[in-house]
C-alpha cells in the first residue's frame, strides 16, 4: 500500500480527565462530550481533517486509561485500539500522548509503557495554560530528550497548539519505520514499580514544583467533602435543581404554549375545515407541540448538569454517596452512569463501561433506566401540571417542584432496592474496590456551556421531528379513521381504530385506573416516553375539536381522577418505555436476556407500582 | 519517632509515605490486581500521602493527596497500603 497516499492515523492516548476529547474537539471540529470528571469517553470515536498541505489525517479520540493492562471494557477499547487488536484495523500510525500538564507522574509512567508498543509517538503537553498559571516550570527540552519523544504545548479547549500538533504528528509519521512491531506485554507489579520510579525520577529532572499551586481546589473541597456539611449540600443542589426545572421555565413554557395555541387558531382559520385541518392542527400542532412546550425545562436541568460537570462536582457527589450506594450492593464507579441517567439512560448504559467486574456492571445497566431521564420530564410535568396545585409550602418550596423531586427520589430509592435485591438474591460475593481520582475545580467556560445547550436542544427537537412528528401522523389516522357511521352519538374517536384498540386492551389496565385513551397514548409511548405525552395531546384533540388549541393540562384535569393521574405518574417511574434504551442495553450486555429481564421486571414494577397508587388514592377519596 | 500503620487506619490529618503496596501475606489474583492498580493510580513505595477528608459513615471512603494528585478509596483498598506516618510538625 502506497504510505503517501493512504491517511495517517493518530490515536489519541493518555490519562483520564486530561483533554483528549477536548484536543479531538478541537483537531477535527466535533461536539464530542467533554466533562471534568474521569471517565467520560467510553468507545472509540474517528474523525478526519485536512493538514496544511491538502492531505487527510484520522484522529482517534479513546477513553481515558492509566495503563494498557485494561481491566474494564472502556479501557480495552484503548488497548485494542492502540495494540491494533481489532479486527480489519492495523494499529495508529501515530500515538499522540496526551497529558496533563499540571499532573504528569502517572502520564509518564504510561508513556514508558506506550513506548514498548514501538509507534512513533508525540506527547501533548495539555492544560499548559493553567501549568503557566500555576508558575509550574517544565523543562521541555529536557523532558523531550529523557522521552526521547517530541513535545508540543496545547490549549485544547481554546484551540491553541493545535497546528504545532499536527505538524509535529506529520513529522513523526514520516519517520514510520516497518522494523518495531508491538513489544507490549502486561507489566507485573515489579516492572510497573521500575517504571514508576524512572517516571519519579524523569519528573524530578524536568518539572519544578509551581509556585502558585492550586490550593483552592483543597479549600473548596474542604467545604463540599464536609462529612456532614457536604451531604447537605449535596441534597440542597439536587433539590434546587428540580425546583428551578419547574419553576423557571414556567414564563418559557407559557410563552412556548401561547405560540403554538395562536398558530393552531392561525392555521385552523386559513386551512379549509376538514382532513387536512385536522392533521395539522389535532395531529401535529397539538400532538408534536405539546411536547416542544418541555424544551425549557429540559435545557434548565441539562445546566445545572453541565455546570456540575464541568465545575469537577460529579467526582465529589460520588465520594460523598459512596458508602450509600456500596450499602445498595452499588459498585463505587456506579454513581456517575447512574447521574449520567437522569439526562438520559443510553450514554448513562454505555458509562457503565468504566466498571470492570461483569456483575457490576450488569447490576448498573438493570438498574440505569430507573433513574429520572428527561424523557420523563414531559410526562412528568404534564400530569402535575393538572393536578398538583400551584401553591407554595413550608414558605419556601413549591409543591409541585416538591411532588417532582419526590418523582425523582422515587426513581432513586427504587434503583437502589433494585441493585440491593440483585446483590442479595443473585449475586452475593466480593466488593469491588473503589478508587477515583478527584479533578482539581475548573470554572465552567460560558461558550463551551452554551455549546453543550444548544447541542441538546438540538437532540430534543431533532427527536421530536423524526420520532415524534411520524408517530403523530399515525396516531392521528388511527384515531380519525374510519369516520364514525351516519347518526352516530358517539365522539368519532370512540369508532376509529385507536378508539377499538384502547377498548379492548382497556380491561387490561382498568385495575390500576387508566382509561381508553391512555391505553392509546401509551402503545407509540413505547418508542419514547415523551411520545405519550404527544399522544395524549392528539387523541384528545381529535375526540374533541374544541380543545385542541387549548393547554392540554388543563382538559386531562377534567378528564382524569386525582388517583389516575397519580397512577400514571406511578405507571411513568418504572415502565421501560424506551425503545432506544432496551436496543443499548442488548447491546452493551450482548444479550436478548438481560434485555428482556430488564423489560419483564419494569413492566412488573410499573404495573404495581400503579395499581398500589391508584388503590391507594381512591381509598383516600382520590377517585 | 514515627509510626507505620495500614493506611486504613489513618485518620484525617494524618500525613505520611508509602512504605509499602500489596498485602503480602495474600497472594491471591484479586490481591495482585489490586497492588498493580494501586501502583497504577500513583500509589507506589514513596509517595507521600495526606489523608484529607473522610466520609460520614464509617469514616469511608477517605480522599487523600497522593503526591500532588487528588485520589479517593474506600477503607477496604487502603487496608493494602503501609505507611509511615510521620508526627505533625
Ligand atoms: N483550562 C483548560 N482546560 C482544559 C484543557 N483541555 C481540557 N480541559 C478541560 O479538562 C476537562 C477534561 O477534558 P476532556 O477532554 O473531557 O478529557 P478526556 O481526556 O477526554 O477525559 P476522558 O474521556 O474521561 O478520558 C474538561 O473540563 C475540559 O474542559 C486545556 O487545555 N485547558
Ligand atoms: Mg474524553
Amino acid at each position: 500500500m502506497d504510505v503517501a497516499v493512504r491517511s495517517a492515523r493518530v490515536a489519541l492516548v493518555g490519562n483520564p480527565n486530561s483533554g483528549k476529547t477536548a484536543l479531538f474537539n478541537a483537531l477535527t471540529g466535533a461536539h464530542q462530550k467533554v466533562a471534568n470528571y474521569a471517565g467520560v469517553t467510553v468507545e472509540r470515536k474517528e474523525g478526519l481533517i485536512r493538514t496544511g498541505d491538502g492531505r487527510t489525517m484520522s484522529v482517534l479520540d479513546l477513553p481515558g486509561t492509566y495503563s494498557l493492562r485494561a481491566r474494564s471494557p472502556d479501557e480495552e477499547v484503548t488497548r485494542d485500539a492502540v495494540l491494533g487488536r481489532l479486527a480489519g484495523e492495523a494499529p495508529p500510525d501515530v500515538i499522540v500522548a496526551v497529558a496533563d500538564a499540571t499532573n504528569l507522574r502517572l502520564v509518564l509512567r504510561l508513556i514508558l509503557e506506550l513506548k514498548a508498543v514501538g509507534r512513533p509517538m508525540v506527547l501533548a503537553l495539555n492544560m499548559y495554560d493553567i501549568a503557566q498559571r500555576q508558575g509550574l516550570r517544565i523543562d521541555l527540552e529536557r523532558l523531550q530528550a529523557e522521552l526521547g519523544v517530541p513535545i508540543v504545548t496545547t490549549v485544547a479547549t481554546r484551540k491553541r497548539g493545535v497546528e504545532d500538533l499536527v505538524s509535529a504528528v506529520n513529522a513523526a509519521a514520516g519517520h514510520l519505520s516497518a522494523t518495531s512491531e508491538g513489544g507490549w506485554m502486561a507489566p507485573d507489579a515489579e516492572a510497573l514499580r521500575g517504571k514508576a520510579r524512572e517516571a519519579e525520577r524523569i519528573m524530578k529532572a524536568c518539572v519544578r514544583p509551581p509556585e502558585r499551586p492550586d490550593t483552592l481546589t483543597g479549600r473548596i473541597d474542604s467545604v463540599l467533602l464536609h462529612p456532614v456539611g457536604g451531604l447537605l449540600i449535596l441534597m440542597t443542589l439536587l433539590f434546587v435543581m428540580f425546583q428551578a426545572v419547574f419553576s423557571w421555565a414556567t414564563p418559557f413554557m407559557d410563552g412556548i404554549e401561547a405560540g403554538l395555541g395562536a398558530l393552531g387558531v392561525g392555521v385552523a382559520a386559513v386551512t379549509p375545515d376538514g382532513i387536512w385541518e385536522s392533521l395539522i392542527v389535532d395531529g401535529l400542532i397539538s400532538g408534536v407541540g405539546s411536547v416542544l412546550v418541555f424544551l425549557p425545562q429540559i435545557l434548565i436541568l441539562f445546566l445545572f448538569i453541565i455546570l456540575l460537570e464541568d465545575f469537577g462536582y460529579m467526582a465529589r457527589a460520588a465520594f460523598l454517596m459512596d458508602r450509600i450506594m456500596g450499602g445498595a450492593g452499588l459498585h463505587g464507579r456506579a454513581f456517575i452512569p447512574l447521574l449520567s441517567s437522569f439526562a438520559c439512560a443510553i450514554p448513562g448504559v454505555m458509562a457503565a463501561r468504566v466498571i470492570d467486574s461483569k456483575r457490576d456492571r450488569l447490576t448498573t445497566i438493570m438498574v440505569a433506566p430507573l433513574m429520572t431521564c428527561s424523557a420523563r420530564i414531559p410526562v412528568y410535568t404534564l400530569i402535575i401540571a393538572a393536578f398538583i396545585p400551584n401553591q407554595t409550602v413550608w414558605g419556601f418550596a413549591n409543591l409541585q417542584g416538591l411532588v417532582m423531586f419526590g418523582l425523582y427520589a422515587a426513581g432513586i430509592l427504587s434503583a437502589l432496592a433494585v441493585s440491593f435485591v440483585i446483590r442479595r438474591i443473585f449475586w452475593r460475593g466480593a466488593v469491588e474496590p473503589f478508587m477515583m481520582e478527584l479533578p482539581a475545580y475548573k470554572t465552567p467556560d460560558l461558550r463551551s456551556v452554551l455549546v453543550n445547550l444548544w447541542l441538546r436542544a438540538r437532540i430534543f427537537l431533532e427527536r421530536a421531528g423524526r420520532i415524534i412528528l411520524p408517530l403523530m401522523v399515525l396516531v392521528w389516522a388511527l384515531s380519525t379513521f374510519p369516520y364514525p357511521p351516519e347518526g352516530a352519538t358517539q365522539p368519532a374517536i370512540d369508532y376509529s381504530f385507536a378508539g377499538m384498540m384502547g377498548k379492548a386492551l382497556e380491561p387490561i389496565f382498568a385495575p390500576i385506573g387508566f382509561n381508553w385513551q391512555m391505553v392509546i397514548a401509551l402503545i407509540p409511548g413505547m418508542a419514547a416516553r415523551e411520545v405519550a405525552v404527544a399522544a395524549l395531546g392528539t387523541v384528545y384533540a381529535v375526540a374533541d375539536p374544541e380543545t385542541a388549541t387549548a393547554v392540554l393540562a388543563t382538559t386531562l384535569a377534567g378528564q382524569w381522577s386525582l388517583a389516575t393521574g397519580l397512577a400514571f405518574l406511578a405507571w411513568y417511574v418504572f415502565a421501560p418505555q424506551c425503545v432506544a434504551t432496551l436496543g443499548v442495553v442488548k447491546r452493551e450486555t450482548n444479550s436478548w436476556k438481560w434485555m428482556w429481564v430488564m423489560v419483564a421486571y419494569m413492566f412488573g414494577l410499573a404495573y404495581l407500582a400503579a395499581f398500589l397508587t391508584y388503590r391507594a388514592a381512591v381509598a383516600l377519596g382520590g377517585g | 519517632m514515627s509510626d507505620t500503620i495500614k493506611l486504613s487506619q489513618a485518620r484525617r490529618g494524618d500525613c505520611g509515605v508509602i512504605v509499602q503496596v500489596g498485602d503480602h501475606c495474600h497472594h491471591d489474583e484479586h490481591a495482585l490486581e489490586l497492588e498493580r492498580r494501586l501502583l497504577e493510580l500513583g500509589f507506589v513505595e514513596g509517595a507521600r500521602i495526606e489523608l484529607l477528608h473522610e466520609g460520614l459513615l464509617g469514616r469511608d471512603p477517605i480522599a487523600m493527596k497522593v503526591d500532588d494528585m487528588r485520589v479517593a478509596l474506600r477503607r477496604h483498598e487502603a487496608a493494602s497500603l503501609t505507611v509511615r506516618v510521620e508526627p505533625v510538625a
